[in-house]
């Protein structure tokens, strides 16, 4: 049905996809797995037609296919449901759904009637009973997901993509779903699933790519390839490799303080991200969270720090309870997040190294409304030593800096508001080699100075290393801690294996 | 492979998130607010002054209001997919001057000459707005510019007033009545029946809300995104010639000065009537409503004698802060 062949992409020299194939079977349903930055969303969008490859062809039934993007992809019958829905929240779920094929009646006049029956008909298929007139947007997540999908087939689809379909669906909407693949199946359409979670692709795949590093690492039956391995395929980290590779940089010298801890999280809550979510961090501790991307991570992380909106919950810090959902209070309390996306929620590129720094201090160092610069040259000083920042001086835009000295300029920024609890959202990704192992021996020296640290990273081996303990997290849940000898790469991708009940 | 087909016996598993009350309350008072306002100044109105409530008065609100709604029908086009139109000001003068300087060649010329003049500034700002991907508040401040000093080099720096004969047929079609009511308030009144209808029941209509709504969702849909901001932009600068045309028609000359800061007041009355500023929400019926309610609120503070007409400035300006406050507050409160 689709065949991508020796799909070759690069993006300013890098390689984003090299030689991927993928081949699908009319009725098959694939799963394309692989962490971020393995290639998936790249090869969607060549399949997809928003990237032109730079080597290799699509053919879609036989022919090669040449899709000037995804409208055009969508006319020839392959069609992409995303997670961010791409649907108007306002307009009515009828008009979403019948938008550029609503039924006429003379003079091209809209039949409003006939639009609003034969919605409802085609929702009710997808087990969505709404008054179809109402917008979109008053529909729960999954119903409107299910409008999207109901839209996407419903143009005489021949292969469907589902980008993280259920990530905002709650368990019964995803048996739904999943009623809606055995259809197309049986319709012969082939669908492209791609999922992180485990237990929902050996229910409903048949073959599966493996995308790591934008090559195919493994390609097959489903079924033919157990959890375990097929978590260490995703990861990167050959079982019996592990014990042979070197160590990183972290020379563990920190010992967690024996005292109370310093960080407590107790059932953290929200809708389908987080379910119960509780973990301590005790001063001079590192403590890793590891598990697959979107396990739950970076909403704990961003629980934690009030920015994530909570159901239920209560975070405490020294013994005192931070008030939820308040970025400001967690920040008085002395909790400070490194993002993981720093150029979106971390860096202002156009400001200096000094203002970046000095940024969250700034509240602190101010009497009555004023801010010395003296005091503000002192704090950065000491920190562009301290973190060993490369910068031609306090004044550089920080936009001319590195990935590595960027991540050191945020931390630094933290380290000025004096924090008790850090908490590190993928502190090394997308910095070279030498400037991780500088990163990575930050953390370790800062644990070392009293704090407590959170540190999420999907490099396995600097989990492993650079963690005391690690909270292991699924489907937003705590499935398993790791401590001591217990505290290996196998360790943790067993657990990530482990079926859930 | 229809959808009908894909899966009849799957399981029912939802139920909706039903809309409750409070948001269905919200969603009428976005609708029909200046309209719920409206109705209740006409009461108070009529109650408080003998004469308000005359088949005189409520006729001059009429026609007065006529002109700048149908420079708000446009607008409110524009606004629903997003966009602001900041030219029709200068846009309706133009209309106007250029009416009364081509009227020499005949009623037609007089009718055609600013509807195709002002059609094609909207047409320019169009293409320059979707195809050049320029913002329409950048592009329609250069129209509302370009269009005032095209109107200045035409009437020689206003020092030239092109008259409309009386009597003639486009005189007529401006100053006529028809059962006490000025012409000019059919013509807009089947102008909105029109446009209601386009935005309604047609694909068009359809396209202009989901752009408003999210614009790189309907490009994905299959809406052809640009080429409906351009007929958008048309409209509105069509809309807002044929106004000044016929307003010029009514005083009988093309006045140079008209037309300043008119887009503020449509706007108002378009923002007023319930449309949302960022787009994706509104209605033609909204926007009369709103038009109706400055020109009422204006009428009211006439009849208080002693009151100076500047007041209407701070009442239209205090009203139109509230409306986007209360509006502001429903839609967050609707999207919770």
């Amino acid at each position: 049905m689709l065949d991508a062949r020796d799909i070759v992409k690069r993006f300013t020299g890098v390689l984003a996809l090299d030689r991927v194939s993928l081949s699908l079977r009319p009725g098959e349903v694939h799963a394309l797995v692989g962490e971020n930055g393995a290639g998936k969303s790249t090869l969607i969008k060549v399949i997809t037609g928003v990237y032109r490859p730079d080597d290799g062809e699509v053919r879609l039934a036989g022919r090669p296919a040449r899709f000037t993007g995804p409208l055009d992809a969508g006319r020839a019958g392959v069609q992409a449901v995303h997670q961010e829905i791409g649907l108007v929240p306002d307009l009515s779920v009828a008009r979403n759904l019948l938008l550029g094929r609503e039924p006429r009646r003379a003079f091209g006049l809209l039949d409003a009637r006939r639009m609003h029956e034969t919605a409802a008909r085609t929702l009710a298929a997808y087990g969505v009973r709404v008054d179809v007139r109402l917008p979109l947007r008053s529909l729960g997540v999954g119903a409107q997901q299910m409008v999207a999908l109901a839209r996407a087939v419903s143009v005489d689809a021949r292969v469907v993509i589902m980008d993280e379909p259920t990530s905002s669906l709650e368990p019964r909407e995803v048996d739904t779903l999943f009623g809606v693949i055995d259809r197309l199946r049986d319709q012969g359409i082939a669908v492209v699933y791609v999922s992180h979670r485990l237990d929902e692709l050996y229910r409903i795949c048949d073959g599966v790519t493996v995308l790591r590093d934008g090559r195919v690492v493994h390609q097959g039956t489903l079924a033919d390839l157990n959890r375990i391995h097929l978590v260490s395929l995703m990861l990167g980290r050959d079982v019996a490799q592990v014990r042979a590779e070197g160590v990183t940089r972290f020379s563990g010298a920190h010992e967690a303080s024996a005292g109370p801890p310093v960080l407590e999280a107790y059932g953290l809550s929200s809708r389908h991200l987080l379910d119960g979510v509780s973990l301590t961090v005790r001063p001079r501790e590192v403590v890793g969270l590891g598990g697959l991307l979107g396990a739950g991570r970076t909403e704990t992380a961003k629980a934690i720090a009030g920015v994530l909106p909570l159901d239920a919950g209560r975070v405490t810090v020294a013994g005192l309870r931070v008030r939820r959902g308040s970025a400001t209070a967690a920040v008085r309390a002395g909790i400070a997040l490194l993002p993981e996306d720093r150029k979106a929620e971390g860096i202002v590129p156009t400001l200096s190294v000094r203002d970046n720094i000095a940024l969250a201090a700034l509240p602190r160092l101010a009497r009555g409304g004023l801010v010395s610069d003296a005091r503000i040259d002192r704090i950065v000083d000491t920190f562009m030593k301290r973190l060993r920042i490369k910068a031609t001086g306090p004044h550089q835009p920080v936009a001319e800096l590195s990935g590595g000295n960027q991540q050191k300029v945020l931390l630094a920024r933290w380290m000025a508001t004096e924090p008790k609890v850090l908490l590190l959202d993928e502190p090394t990704r997308g910095i070279d080699v030498g400037a991780k192992a500088e990163v990575q021996a930050l953390v370790d020296e800062l644990a070392e100075a009293g704090l407590a640290v959170l540190l999420i990273s999907s490099d396995l081996e600097e989990l492993v290393e650079g963690s005391d303990r690690v909270v292991v997290l699924k489907n937003g849940a705590v499935v398993g801690e790791l401590i001591g000898d217990e505290l290996t790469e196998e360790g943790v991708m067993t657990t990530i294996a482990a079926e859930v009940q | 492979m229809t959808t009908e087909q894909a899966a009849t016996d799957a399981p029912v598993t939802h139920d909706t998130y039903a809309l409750g009350r409070r948001d269905r309350v919200f969603g009428l008072i976005q609708r029909h607010g200046a309209t719920a306002v409206l109705v209740l100044l006409l009461a108070v109105g009529s109650l408080s002054f003998s004469r308000f409530p005359t088949t005189e008065n409520l006729g001059d609100i009429a026609i007065t209001s006529s002109f700048p709604a149908m420079v708000a029908l446009g607008m409110t086009f524009v606004i629903i997919t997003g966009g602001i139109d900041l030219s029709v000001g200068s846009v309706f003068a133009l209309g106007g001057v250029l009416a009364a300087y081509a009227v020499r060649w005949g009623t037609a010329a007089g009718l055609l000459v600013p509807l195709a003049v002002c059609g094609a500034i909207g047409l320019v700002q169009g293409l320059l707005i979707a195809r050049v991907r320029l913002a329409p508040f950048i592009v329609t401040l250069a129209g509302l510019l370009g269009a005032r000093g095209l109107l200045l080099s035409i009437s020689h720096e206003g020092a030239t007033t092109y008259l409309i004969p009386h009597g003639s047929l486009l005189a007529r079609l401006g100053q006529g009545r028809l059962f006490g009511l000025g012409q000019p308030v059919y013509l807009t009144l089947a102008l909105f029946v029109i446009g209601a209808v386009l935005l309604q029941r047609t694909g068009f209509g359809q396209a202009v809300y989901a752009i408003g709504g999210a614009e790189d969702a309907a490009a994905l849909m299959g809406v052809r995104v640009a080429r409906t901001k351009i007929i958008v932009y048309v409209l509105s600068g069509t809309l807002a010639g044929l106004s000044g045309a016929l307003n010029a028609a009514r005083l009988s000359s093309g006045v140079t000065i008209l037309g300043t800061g008119m887009e503020l007041d449509v706007i108002a009355a378009v923002v007023i009537g319930g449309t949302l500023l960022t787009g994706g929400a509104g209605s033609v019926s909204g926007t009369i409503a709103g038009v109706l309610l400055l020109g009422v609120i204006q009428n009211l503070i006439n009849q208080i004698g002693d009151l100076s007409s500047s007041y209407q400035q701070v009442v239209s300006g205090a009203f139109l802060a509230v409306v986007v406050v209360v509006q502001t507050y429903l839609s967050r409160a609707r999207r919770l």
